[in-house]
């Protein structure tokens, strides 16, 4: 029989995952004032805006195979509907914020019901070249810095009020977006569009023989996650005060994919994890050497042939057989 | 009200040179138990990929009660109660036996564009879900993975998905494919107590099976119907006797 599943002594062992991060990360601004404040603050804000970006991919990576290598995109349009507006003295975030939401919503849209056309590496050549399309776009646009990018004149502003300009105001702001996005992921998942996806995943002509038509499910679902990016884009932009067309790279789309496939795909706390553990170990191997992806490359390798299902599979399994 | 269940005017499909379905036309009345038998390569698979629109015809056309459901997909022909089963198992395998049937029900139950709340807890998708199941006799299979369940249990689940949807009209592709003895039996008994009880249309290959349930069999050879009729009539229909009996039973 069926156990609820809020309930009983399985719960926290359930959840233990995700629970301990969130419970970690919402104790680094008390580890800052120890000292290195702005520097520490500075580097998991980067982490948790990533780990938006890889949650939103894993959405549509890990639960509905779609392997977008375009995604980061989103990172730059919604970094791009900062800066031009800023440009034009448009500061505030409930104008800001939005419109970057809409332009990820409306490109997702439009490139998903190209791409989701074809299948398999045929899709991941179209969201690629969608991607390059939005980085070459950002480079010739002279007028807001081209290829060097904008530094913006500082933070989005709440009501006129600065209320982020603070690094310690910004973390707790990204944390809170940050788990915003995990728990709207985790009820999107469980939910009756979630297991229309899901089910795509597994066998796709069934669904459709069931009556799914698959199309219009994966391409809300393209949305979704798309706009989510588009929020991770903005956030970046307001931490760094600057966009340029790296933001969109492809290495940047790929390194999202290496974040969701680490953390173990199809878990969500895995693409926090994944991510966290992405940009921690650059940043901690680029302070031995610069070739320090000669070490994280085979270290990856590592990863996917011995640890299937990424670092929460290891943990899953370090962890005694429970599943998450 | 007269009309067909389930009518096939004049069916083509060609690969290339090779003609698969060749002018197939066949008319099922309400509530008949049709059965399509043929050799190896006659295009039976073929044709049941095309009545439920997996595969487009190159012409003809498919009449669902007294409407022309050509030009519609798949899913579409699904809402319409044309439901079908797949000749190789087509589950979900990392889905539990309830929740495969479940989503069967969720196609056809409301909208699945809802994001919040789990699925996996709705009693109104999981009661007729678990109804299902328990008329194909997994009832006590429910919250095992599908990909573990054996095979004749899987071909179970893929009837019981099938029933979820409602059909008015069942094409079974040889649900007894790979089935041994028991598993046989147990998926006969299923067909002979879903008789009647709504159009069936099954491409089979076990002929003790095909004319122990039919009412009526056509046989298919080179992708042409070149019989049609009451089992026993087909059964020593000279032509069908050369053109396949006699070769299978030699």
């Amino acid at each position: 029989m069926m156990m609820p599943p809020e309930s009983g002594p399985g719960f926290l062992k359930r959840e233990a995952v995700p629970v301990l991060v969130f419970v970690l990360l919402a104790l680094v601004p008390v580890a800052a004032t120890f000292g290195a404040e702005s520097y520490l603050l500075s580097l998991v804000t980067r982490v948790m805006i990533f780990a938006i970006a890889a949650l939103s991919l894993d959405l549509i990576l890990g639960y509905g195979a779609l392997v977008s290598f375009g995604h980061a995109a989103f990172l730059g349009l919604g970094g791009y509907a900062v800066g031009i507006l800023s440009a034009h003295g448009q500061t505030d975030a409930l104008v800001q914020l939005p419109l970057a939401l809409a332009v990820s919503a409306l490109f997702a849209l439009i490139t998903g019901a190209l791409s989701l056309r074809t299948k398999g590496v045929y899709f991941i050549m179209i969201t690629l070249a969608f991607g390059q399309m939005a980085f070459f776009l950002a480079v010739s646009l002279a007028a807001y810095g081209g290829d060097d990018g904008m530094t913006l004149p500082g933070r989005s502003r709440l009501f006129g009020l600065d209320l982020i300009k603070n690094d310690r105001a910004f973390y707790f702001a990204v944390l809170a977006l940050l788990l915003a996005s995990y728990l709207l992921c985790r009820s999107i998942v469980v939910s009756r569009f979630g297991r229309v996806i899901r089910g795509a995943r597994e066998n796709p002509q069934r669904m459709a023989a069931i009556g799914f038509p698959l199309f219009r499910y994966q391409l809300a679902g393209y949305v979704i996650a798309g706009t989510l990016c588009g929020l991770a884009g903005f956030l970046l932009a307001n931490q760094a005060e600057f966009v340029s067309p790296a933001y969109m790279t492809w290495q940047r789309s790929g390194e999202l994919i290496v974040m969701v496939v680490l953390g173990g795909l199809g878990t969500l706390h895995g693409a926090i994890i994944g991510a966290a553990a992405f940009l921690l170990l650059e940043e901690w191997l680029s302070g031995f050497t610069e070739h320090w992806k000669m070490i994280f490359g085979p270290f990856l390798v590592l990863v996917v042939l011995f640890a299937r299902g990424g670092l929460m599979g290891a943990i899953r399994r370090i962890g005694g057989g429970g599943h998450g | 009200m007269a009309e067909p269940a389930l009518e096939l005017r004049d069916l083509n499909k060609a690969y290339g040179a090779l003609t698969v379905t060749d002018h197939v036309s066949l008319a099922l009345p309400d509530g008949e138990f049709h059965a399509i038998i043929g050799p190896n390569g006659a295009g039976k698979t073929t044709l049941i990929h095309q009545i439920s629109g997996l595969v487009p015809s190159d012409s003809g056309s498919v009449w669902l009660g007294g409407r022309d459901v050509t030009g519609l997909s798949l899913p579409e022909r699904v809402h319409r109660g044309l439901v079908r089963s797949f000749q190789i198992t087509s589950i979900l395998p990392g889905f539990s036996a309830l929740e495969n049937v479940a989503l069967a029900v969720q196609a056809h139950e409301g909208s699945s564009f809802r994001f919040f709340g789990r699925a996996r807890e709705e009693a109104r998708l999981n009661a007729p879900a678990m109804q299902a199941l328990e008329e194909v006799g997994l009832g006590n299979r429910a919250s095992v993975r599908a990909g573990l369940l054996s095979h004749g249990e899987k071909r179970q689940l893929e009837i019981a998905i099938a029933l979820a949807a409602r059909p008015r009209v069942l094409l079974l592709d040889e649900p007894l494919a790979g089935t041994g003895p028991e598993e046989s039996a147990v998926l006969i008994a299923l067909m002979q107590r879903l008789r009647g009880r709504m159009t069936i249309l099954l491409i089979e290959h076990d002929m003790e099976a095909v004319f122990a349930l039919a009412e009526r069999v056509s046989v298919l050879v080179y992708g042409r119907i070149i019989a049609s009729g009451p089992p026993a009539a087909v059964r020593d229909d000279p032509e069908v006797r050369t053109a396949y009996l006699g070769e299978e039973g030699g």
